[in-house]
């Protein structure tokens, strides 16, 4: 029953009720121009940021700032240092974060028994997929660099990184797991495969592609992290690079480099933005140019790839 | 004879393992992974205990210096106005990092929720598909800009664009003065950072929202086009009460995103401990007071090297608590339907 006169009136009314739904209509064209308003200022923020970036650093843009150390000079400081810093970091937090991230995503959503102890380790993970980077600074400064004395070294930072982007590699190992129908392990089971070979040769094989997506975003994070390397004293001014990893004689393989001090490319940005000289904006901005270029690359890909695991695979 | 034959025929290992060794294999392997998982729970362990083996010895120290009970120490600590541990006297009340903190968040905030949340229902509910199959990897892209980045542009052009148009609309509004009697917003300034923060949120609140509307069934949009409601309609009185949960999990997470931001406010915000909320000052937040503290030189076991232990451990419990909260209303919002 309606019991509004006003409501009432429009009922009975035909031209109201047109009147009525345009008016509804016209909110909804509002709404629409206020959805795309939202999604114009975060496209905007992309293209003013670019174009800033670009603008400001194109007179650097060359190989000879890619290839020579920091330096006192704006106009002779380049980055060598910072992208071979950034680069030796990657790799141990690759080397720490993919096996223990898919480990832990498979004991989780295979091996675990549904109990309080799973629910403790979820909500543990969520928590520290949500704790500021810098905290995990202020651990690796308390426990790599002074409990273990591992000093402010590339292994402290790859590892610092490596615990950073672990609830990222576990939370998608989990999901791409939890995507592979129940048939393929009923298969693997019935002919007699045990736990793991049904895990290691049919389940992991199809979620690689989820599991590699995870990957690439934890190292495009771990990539332009900053915080948790200041903290741990990587600000330095670092004009040498660190040992080469391979040579010439005798074992031909050198792992000197995980203990020598670095610098990576964010905290290189960090410190020429910093700085009151403006002539080091420019430095600044073709660093962030750089690192733009190297994260939107790691992260396209990893776009791109779910995109493509997502079409190949049908169940 | 019959047996040979059948060996031959069939190609089997014939060395398969015995079952003793098969089973213990898998017992191993479940060993190690089991303990892969345990790593994220010792990781959170050591961040505890760092953070409050240091704190303790921090509280000692204020104790010994200023000659203070704990519990003096603990109300200093807590409702203190000013935070200078670096020089003597010591003062050590959290309140103006808190303050600077909350001010960022807030304006950033400001700038995220809503921008996220009807980018949010837009994309859910009104975006043809090929908008959204777009729209969806730009901000994903957005998400993953490093935050150093968003600090250069807090302060290298967020703000320059800010500076211009707070004078002009001074100038607009009282005409006729000279130049330097109207407001000058500072070159560090907690404005400029917060709405740096608040773009960077932006993805990451949308994302989460539009997650959330997705979660509501089919059925209850249907229900409401059929009784002759339109897409705004139905969204505003039957999605958003519907995933409210999720929503609030999406703005939850979001602030706990923003109070842990750190690069944006330590380029832009400035770096000295500030008792205000006026967002056109300059003032150090948590995490910015942590890295300028980082950026000299940081004796082990020196109070500096303390404090941000004790700054730190504020900023491990406000998250804590905000993703917590998150998780319990998220999950909630799954199991409702």
């Amino acid at each position: 029953m309606v019991r509004n006169p006003k409501l009432i009136a429009v009922l009975h009314n035909p031209i109201a009720i047109a009147e009525s739904i345009q008016q509804r209509k016209r909110w909804e064209q509002f709404f629409i121009l206020l959805g795309w308003f939202s999604l114009l200022v975060a496209l905007l923020t992309l293209v003013v940021l670019v174009a800033d970036l670009l603008i400001r650093g194109w007179p650097l843009l060359n190989l000879k700032f890619l290839l020579s150390p920091p330096s006192s000079d704006p106009e002779e400081a380049g980055i060598l240092t910072a992208w071979v810093g950034s680069l030796l970091v990657i790799l141990v937090t690759i080397v720490v974060a993919v096996p223990l991230g898919i480990g832990a995503g498979i004991y989780l959503e295979e091996y675990a028994p549904k109990n309080w102890l799973l629910d403790f380790i979820e909500i543990n993970i969520t928590n520290l997929a949500g704790v500021p980077s810098i905290i995990y600074g202020l651990l690796a400064l308390g426990f790599f660099v002074y409990i273990l004395k591992w000093g402010e070294s590339i292994l402290t930072a790859g590892c610092t990184l490596a615990l950073l982007i672990l609830p990222v590699v576990i939370v998608t190992t989990r999901e791409s797991l939890r995507a592979i129908p129940v048939g393929i392990r009923e298969g693997a089971y019935s002919v007699g495969a045990s736990r793991w070979q049904t895990i290691f040769d049919h389940v992991l094989p199809y979620s690689m592609g989820g599991i590699l997506t995870g990957i690439i975003v934890g190292i495009s994070r771990a990539i332009g992290e900053t915080a948790p390397l200041i903290t741990i004293g990587a600000l330095t001014f670092i004009t040498f690079l660190p040992e080469a990893p391979i040579k010439g004689e005798f074992p031909y393989i050198s792992f000197n480099w995980l203990w020598s001090p670095f610098t990576v490319l964010p905290i290189q940005m960090f410190n020429w933005v910093s700085r009151p000289q403006e002539a080091f904006q420019i430095n600044s901005a073709a660093a962030g140019v750089v690192l733009l270029v190297l994260t939107l690359l790691v992260n396209s890909t990893a776009i791109y790839l779910r995109y493509r695991f997502r079409k190949s695979i049908k169940f | 004879m019959a047996q040979d034959s059948f060996s031959v025929k069939t190609n089997l290992p014939l060395t398969l393992p015995s079952r003793t060794v098969r089973i213990w294999r898998e017992r191993v392997i479940a060993g190690v992974l089991f303990l892969a998982a345990i790593s994220s729970v010792l990781t959170t362990l050591v961040i505890v205990y760092i953070l409050f083996s240091e704190t303790v010895i921090f509280f000692e120290k204020v104790m010994e210096v200023d000659r203070v009970s704990l519990w003096e120490a603990l109300v200093e600590f807590f409702t203190g106005t000013d935070w200078s541990p670096l020089i003597e006297p010591l003062g050590i009340g959290i309140l103006p990092l808190l303050a600077g903190t909350l001010t960022t968040c807030f304006v950033g905030l400001c700038v995220a929720v809503p921008l996220g949340t009807i980018a949010a229902i837009y994309l859910s509910e009104f975006a043809p598909a090929k908008v959204r199959e777009i729209l969806k990897p730009i901000l994903e892209i957005l998400a993953g800009v490093p935050t150093v980045v968003y600090g250069y542009f807090a302060l290298l052009v967020i703000t320059p664009v800010l500076q211009k148009i707070i004078l002009g609309v001074q100038k607009f509004l009282l005409p006729g003065r000279n130049e330097w009697d109207y407001f000058q917003l500072p070159g560090f300034n907690m404005l400029g950072a917060g709405i740096a923060v608040g773009l960077m949120v932006l993805p990451y609140v949308c994302s989460l929202v539009e997650d959330a509307l997705q979660a509501v069934p089919l059925e209850l949009r249907e229900g409401s086009y059929a009784m002759g409601a339109t897409r705004i309609q139905t969204a505003l009185n039957v999605l958003i009460p519907a995933a409210i949960s999720g929503i609030a999990a999406a703005y939850i997470l979001g602030f706990s995103r923003a109070v842990g931001e750190t690069m944006i406010v330590a380029v832009a915000a400035g770096l000295q401990p500030k008792f205000t909320f006026n967002p056109f000052e300059a003032a150090a937040t948590t995490t910015a007071f942590i890295v300028s503290v980082s950026l000299g030189d940081l004796p082990h076991g020196s109070f500096e090297y303390q404090s941000i232990f004790a700054a730190g451990i504020m900023l491990f419990f406000a998250t804590l608590f905000m993703n917590v909260l998150g998780y319990f209303l998220s999950r909630r919002y799954r199991e409702v339907y």
